[in-house]
């Protein structure tokens, strides 16, 4: 009788462990991956994401090519660990042949790694915007079309430097691989023209007191260039005008995101004003951009404009579905068909065209902002210069832009 | 005398399958065939997952368990080991990567684990209770803010990538089924090589040191000295742990040492159940399952609000968890198979 019960336990245990594997999708449905940060620091930005992937399924009413979209949704907690996992259990116990994501970019990296160990899924970026993760040793089944971190700082740089005056430019940016790139997408145009940036300060995700980093910012800058995300970035500016602090700033791309620009308190006077760049500008006036805004805003919880995570997911999840569209929905092939429809995309986006290079990264429109308060005391990135079809080399013939290295702490440097 | 040794060995054979008891022999066989059914995902991500915090559940268990000391630095020594694999062996990240093969890797790393977690000990056998565990808190934070801002070790928030598991006699054992029985083999190596050493003379004293350190030094015995010896056995299989996690991973990074792990290593630890070191093992197994498909059963937004939910449930239920539920079960289905016509 003992051992009958134990037996019991054993088997309990052994069945548990054997029940669900591979379902595979019905015939009538295409099985899409949905990868980005619910947990963690970045849980705001991934939210935002979802929302914009959301809105380019309902613009195809959740179906592609006669068959229905089903969105099977993995989360990382935005280190690279979690997302590879997490794109492992969606690949390997769900059985999705194409994954959209992941959000950030050190997690997109690891990522692409995991690409080539799974040549028949094909893997769509979501916003990860490190600058290796299509540039150096790419993956032939990894495809970006959103843009990396340092195309979009294209424009910034020069504008700094002539419009603005700005001569000498500290740095703070988070110390991961997106904001390498955003600085060495700011400082390859502001070196260039001939600024020199003296200092720059790399600051822990997640960093709550900055006050050793404040008082290492050199007094004689012009301004400082912040490349932080979320909490970082209203931590810091909250400090920095406690501090005293009265620089102007020159804004990384998700530092004057809607995710920070909508946080209450008196940011507002600090950030009006701030230069930046990057995929969207809240006041474009181009009609798709206005169309996608209102579809966009129709998801719950949804910013008053969409930030450039629900703009780079929405980009990345329209191509993926496009791409499908062509296929006829049909990746029993191990995705060959798909992934050559997706080389060869080219299509209209609220934000203009977006084509990929043979990295597979994106060539697409930038846009020049400046933070403005809206009519109804929001604050808005008001768009200031459009730069036309930027790629991933900024306009440098590609050996010579090889030549500079890989993005890291150390490179560029122009003190 | 050829026919006298047969004999012999039959009946210690015979004494030892009693003593083994049918229940974990019929385990023993279903996690050894369970490969048969199991698919890929099922085998590795939560089968190899499992048992790998499993043996960092069960580096915890026997400190608090038997020595009565609560670690949170449990992953930090898993993670020591890992990022040795990373520097000794070969990575990808352009960093450091001495290549050694791994045979003088494994080790290195894991005897330079064993030191860490003896180095520990040393510093929080002077506490108790509570303050072991700030102290050990406050280990793990600062290794996990030195491995995020180091470049010259650890290479900061980007950590190591690359790294792959050794191939040998012909197999590569980061396959789903070579990983797996791998992950099994020094998982049961290490459990029993802790229920062996819990009824060791070693096992006893430190059990004892546990439940009066003040009367054991009375009679001559040094507290001090078994308690870090306690602490180096822990990182041995800490550091066993942190070898397979970064050959499962083939990457590690601050994130793989974080607090969020080193709690994760406790939840394990007290859901499983800390009586017998099948609990951590136990405890592994649903905080996988639930880290891993609670998003598919709420959704995205809240499945972090379920995985708690379900640990509080555990640990409202039976304080000492898993194994604690089980023992308070077992007596009445005995009680009710005694009734007559039951």
């Amino acid at each position: 009788m003992r051992m009958h019960r134990r037996t019991l336990l054993a088997l309990a245990v052994f069945t548990g462990l054997t029940a669900p594997s591979m379902a595979l999708a019905a015939d009538d449905t295409v099985k899409i991956g949905l990868l980005a940060t619910f947990e963690g620091p970045f849980t705001v930005l991934g939210e935002d994401g979802e929302r914009g992937a959301m809105t380019a399924v309902e613009e195809m009413k959740g179906m592609v090519a006669g068959k229905k979209i089903e969105i099977v949704k993995g989360s990382s907690d935005a280190s690279p660990d979690s997302a590879v996992r997490a794109a492992r259990k969606l690949v390997e116990q769900d059985g999705v042949k194409v994954l959209v994501g992941p959000l950030s970019g050190d997690e997109g990296i690891a990522v692409k790694d995991y690409a080539k160990t799974q040549p028949n899924v094909t893997f769509i970026n979501g916003t990860s915007a490190a600058q290796d993760t299509t540039l150096r040793n790419p993956a032939e089944n990894f495809f970006r079309f959103s843009t990396d971190g340092a195309q979009w700082m294209a424009g910034l740089g020069t504008y700094a430097f002539k419009d603005k005056g700005y001569k000498k430019v500290a740095t703070v940016a988070e110390d991961y691989s997106f904001p390498y790139t955003q600085v060495f997408g700011f400082m390859a145009e502001f070196c260039k023209a001939g600024g020199h940036v003296p200092s720059k300060s790399w600051v822990p995700i997640g960093n709550k007191d900055f006050s050793s980093v404040i008082a290492a910012i050199p007094e004689d800058v012009d301004a400082i260039y912040v490349a932080l995300g979320g909490a970082d970035a209203v931590n810091f500016l909250t400090q920095y005008q406690q501090g005293g602090g009265t620089a102007p700033l020159i804004g990384g791309s998700i530092t004057v995101d809607q995710t920070v620009l909508t946080s209450k308190g008196k940011l507002k006077d600090v950030l009006k004003g701030t230069p930046s760049a990057g995929p969207t500008a809240d006041t474009n006036d181009a009609p798709a951009w206005k169309a996608f805004v209102e579809a966009y805003k129709k998801q719950p919880g949804a910013f008053p404009s969409p930030s450039l995570f629900a703009h780079g997911y929405y980009v990345d999840m329209k191509a993926t579905l496009l791409g499908l569209d062509q296929v006829g929905g049909d990746v029993s092939d191990g995705g060959k068909k798909l992934r050559d429809a997706l080389s060869k995309l080219s299509f209209d986006t609220p934000t203009g065209k977006v084509s990929l290079d043979k990295n597979r990264n994106a060539i697409a429109d930038i846009f020049l902002t400046e933070v403005t308060e809206g009519a109804d005391g929001n604050l808005l990135n008001k768009l200031v210069k459009v730069v036309p079809q930027v790629n991933q080399t900024l306009g440098i013939p590609e050996d010579e832009f090889m030549k500079l290295g890989a993005v890291n702490r150390d490179n560029p440097s122009c003190p | 005398m050829s026919l006298a040794i047969a004999t012999d060995s039959t009946t210690t054979q015979r004494n030892w399958l009693e003593k083994l008891g049918a229940g974990n022999i019929i385990l023993a066989v279903a996690l050894v065939l369970y490969p048969l059914v199991a698919s890929d995902f099922f085998l590795t991500q939560i089968g190899g997952y499992s048992l790998i915090f499993g043996m960092l559940g069960l580096s915890l268990m026997l400190l608090a368990g038997y020595g009565g000391m609560v670690s949170l630095a449990q992953i930090t020594v898993a993670g020591i080991s890992a990022y040795a694999i990373a520097i000794l062996g070969n990575n990808n990240s352009n960093i450091l990567g001495f290549g050694w093969p791994w045979w003088l890797a494994v080790p290195f790393a894991v005897l330079a684990a064993a030191l860490a977690s003896a180095l520990i000990g040393w510093i929080s056998v002077r506490t108790e209770g509570i303050y072991t565990i700030m102290i050990t808190l406050a280990i793990a934070t600062a290794t996990y803010y030195f491995a995020q801002q180091n470049y010259a070790i650890f290479n900061g928030h980007s950590g190591y990538a690359g790294i792959r598991a050794p191939a040998f006699w012909g197999i590569g054992w980061r396959d789903a089924k070579p990983f797996y029985y791998l992950c099994l083999g020094l998982a049961a190596l290490c459990y029993a090589a802790v229920l062996y050493g819990s009824r060791s003379t070693f096992g006893m004293t430190l059990q004892a040191i546990r439940d009066n350190p003040r009367r054991m030094r009375a009679l001559g015995y040094h507290v001090t000295a078994h308690k870090v010896f306690a602490w180096l056995l822990s990182g041995v299989i800490a550091g066993l742990a942190g070898v397979l996690l970064v050959w499962f991973n083939g990457r590690v990074s601050p994130g793989t040492i974080g607090v969020d792990a080193a709690i994760d290593v406790l939840i394990i630890a007290v859901i499983g159940g800390l009586r017998h070191p099948i609990g951590p093992f136990l405890g592994a197994l649903v905080v996988v399952l639930m880290q891993t498909f609670a998003i598919d059963i709420v959704g995205a937004e809240r499945f972090n609000t379920l995985i708690g939910l379900v640990f509080l449930v555990i640990v409202f239920v039976s304080p000492d968890g898993i194994l604690g539920l089980w023992g308070r079960i077992k007596p009445h289905l005995a009680q009710e198979s005694l009734r007559p016509g039951a």
